[in-house]
């Protein structure tokens, strides 16, 4: 900080700026003269990065401007916050807006302990056949394509389908599932965790690995048992990887699984299965109002991006670990 | 060390549990399997579960016949094809160049790279994007735009990392050139990274849909997983439509979904004993980043 300050007020220092910055142009020029073999492989990912990554991003201004179809990417004429107020006013986007943070919200609670669950339950099995199988079968959810998953729920929740099936087998009414507004929710989530139980406890297992035996030999020293060495060793040694896939989790708040939602949601649901991404689907796409689409989408993107430098900068705070 | 009775409790408890998640994990899979084998009325009356009922191959026949169903697998294997290679390509320079640390700016063009993980330009920019590239109906817009994985381009980065720096040095004192070097001596070195990102992609590319959804007008160019969008959505509406009435239509569709579903998930199931060693390994050496 001190530096700046001192460039601003005496000018002279101004001169040593330049110069720096000039003779660091020119250990650029040199570097990529003499590297410029190894500068050349970064020419299609940067050209990549730039038109699919950044010109989108950028892409986002059509939230300001009205955009015509055929006209520019970047639209027509600003029309300010106009698209912005408009969706503030929208009590469909309220609606929808609800149901995306109690999706995301029932996922922090269910989606995201399952996989430590299910490691911290392996991490207690001795067989390493019986770990190995368990593993393999877990894993194998998160190898499908959504589509596949989607004919898998939707065909599981039918009416005459194998959960209605054992509901009967146990004297209860039929359930149509996918009818009931209800229904949604529990479905939404129970997929998720089927999905991602065994996948994500992968990197938990890893950091299992790393935990220092010792630690757990001086617990037993000290007479603690199992479950005293799981809370006092075990947990605390995979916290680190907890809090970065929280971090990560939480950016994603806003983003439930669209594709999922899109595959299995119908009109007879929206009351709880339409979300952010979904409505801006059909606003989008379906209904051609590109620019405000566009302003629903933006105003999710940094709500996620604020979601996740914050979310990193309490967990740095507070236990020392973070993204970067 | 002598265990608590308490422990001893819970170990068997444990295996019940963890039995009972392979179970759930692999029940909507067998059931779709029961289903693909079963009589149409049979899975009508809620019959079918684990073990086919009215075991009937006629489905298997007739969807082995249809050409649409062929001219879309056809589509999903030239799509993963031509996808995994240029994906390959891309994240392989990208990760490269990005390990070396001697290489100025790079730390730049590292948050250039991974600031496009937390921001992005969102469905409609994007959607645009392809429209004003004139994609729409080419298989351009399939595979260009997800073309770099990030997360991947993380992970081989990190293994490259882990490479000694002398045998590059070596290399160049020999005379080779950076070409040179990163053909003949790096990537032959890299091949179990190689391998794991292979799959990352290809089992990506298999599976996506929604590109092909967006871009695609034509039914003749769709992937297989289109395909069975399509008929998955086109059930559901006639179901809901004529609740009561199980008319043929709705019965047959059953079974042509579980068919489907089973002929496009095949390939995945029959390399998956074989590679998800491989993914298990590719997660972990990103996990090592973190």
């Amino acid at each position: 900080m001190k530096p700046l300050v001192e460039v601003s007020t005496h000018p002279p220092q101004e001169i040593g700026v330049t110069k720096v910055k000039r003779s660091q142009w020119s250990l650029i020029l040199k570097s990529v003269r003499k590297d410029w073999q190894l500068y050349s492989f970064l020419l299609l990912p940067i050209i990549y990065l730039v038109i699919f990554k950044y010109i989108p991003m950028i892409g986002n201004i059509i939230a300001f401007r009205r955009f015509m179809p055929g006209g520019s990417i970047f639209g027509e004429e600003w029309v300010g916050l106009h698209y912005f107020k408009m969706f503030v006013q929208d009590a469909t986007f309220w609606h929808v807006f609800n149901n995306t943070l109690m999706l995301s919200s029932l996922t922090l609670l269910f989606v995201f302990p399952a996989p430590i669950i299910i490691a911290l339950l392996l991490n207690e099995i001795r067989s390493t056949k019986f770990k190995k199988f368990v593993q393999t079968t877990s894993y194998l959810p998160h190898f499908l394509s959504m589509v596949i998953i989607s004919g898998m729920i939707l065909q599981l929740s039918a009416s005459n389908g194998a959960i209605n099936a054992l509901i009967q087998f146990f004297g209860g009414e039929q359930i149509l599932f996918m009818q009931d507004p209800k229904w949604f929710r529990p479905i939404y989530i129970a997929s998720e965790v089927w999905q991602t139980m065994g996948w994500g406890a992968i990197l938990y297992l890893a950091a299992l690995t790393n935990i220092d035996e010792s630690l757990y030999e001086a617990a037993k020293m000290d007479g603690a048992n199992r479950w005293k060495q799981t809370i006092h060793i075990t947990i605390p040694g995979i916290l680190p990887t907890i809090i970065v896939l929280l971090i990560l989790n939480i950016g994603n708040l806003l983003a439930v699984g669209f594709e999922k939602i899109l595959l299995i949601y119908n009109p007879l649901n929206y009351e709880t299965s339409d979300v952010i991404s979904t409505y801006l689907f059909r606003v989008g796409l379906q209904s051609s109002n590109f620019s405000y689409a566009t302003a629903i989408g933006l105003f999710e993107a940094i709500i996620g991006l604020v979601l996740v430098y914050s979310a990193n900068y309490f967990s740095k705070k507070f236990t020392d670990n973070g993204l970067w | 060390m002598k265990e608590s009775v308490q422990y001893k409790v819970f170990r068997v408890i444990n295996v019940i549990i963890l039995l009972l998640v392979v179970y759930i994990t692999l029940f909507p899979f067998l059931n779709v399997v029961a289903q693909s084998f079963s009589g149409q009325a049979e899975i009508n009356a809620g019959k079918v579960n684990l073990i086919p009922k009215g075991f009937n191959v006629e489905t298997y026949k007739t969807i082995l016949h249809d050409t649409t169903f062929w001219t879309s697998y056809k589509n999903t294997i030239i799509y993963t094809v031509v996808g995994t290679v240029i994906s390959m390509v891309m994240t392989t320079m990208f990760a490269y160049v990005l390990s070396k640390k001697r290489l100025m700016g790079r730390k730049f063009f590292t948050s250039f790279a991974v600031f496009t993980m937390f921001f992005h330009g969102g469905l409609i920019p994007n959607y645009i994007l392809i429209k004003q590239l004139g994609w729409t109906n080419s298989i351009w817009a399939i595979v260009i735009p997800g073309a770099i994985s990030i997360f991947n381009m993380l992970i081989m980065k990190s293994f490259f990392e882990g490479m000694p720096e002398e045998l590059e040095e070596a290399a160049s004192i020999d005379g080779s050139s950076t070409y040179g070097t990163f053909l003949k001596i790096i990537l032959p070195l890299s091949k179990p990274i190689l391998a794991t990102m292979f799959l990352f992609y290809a089992v990506g590319s298999w599976n996506s849909w929604f590109g092909a959804f967006l871009y695609l007008d034509k039914s003749e160019m769709y992937p297989v997983t289109l395909y069975l969008r399509n008929l998955l959505a086109g059930a559901t509406t006639g179901q809901s439509a004529g609740a009561t009435s199980a008319d043929d239509l709705t019965q047959i569709a059953a079974n042509i979904k579980a068919v489907t579903m089973v002929l496009t998930v095949l390939p995945i199931l029959c390399v998956y004993p074989f590679v998800q060693k491989y993914f298990v390994s590719g997660i972990m050496l990103g996990s090592v980043k973190q």
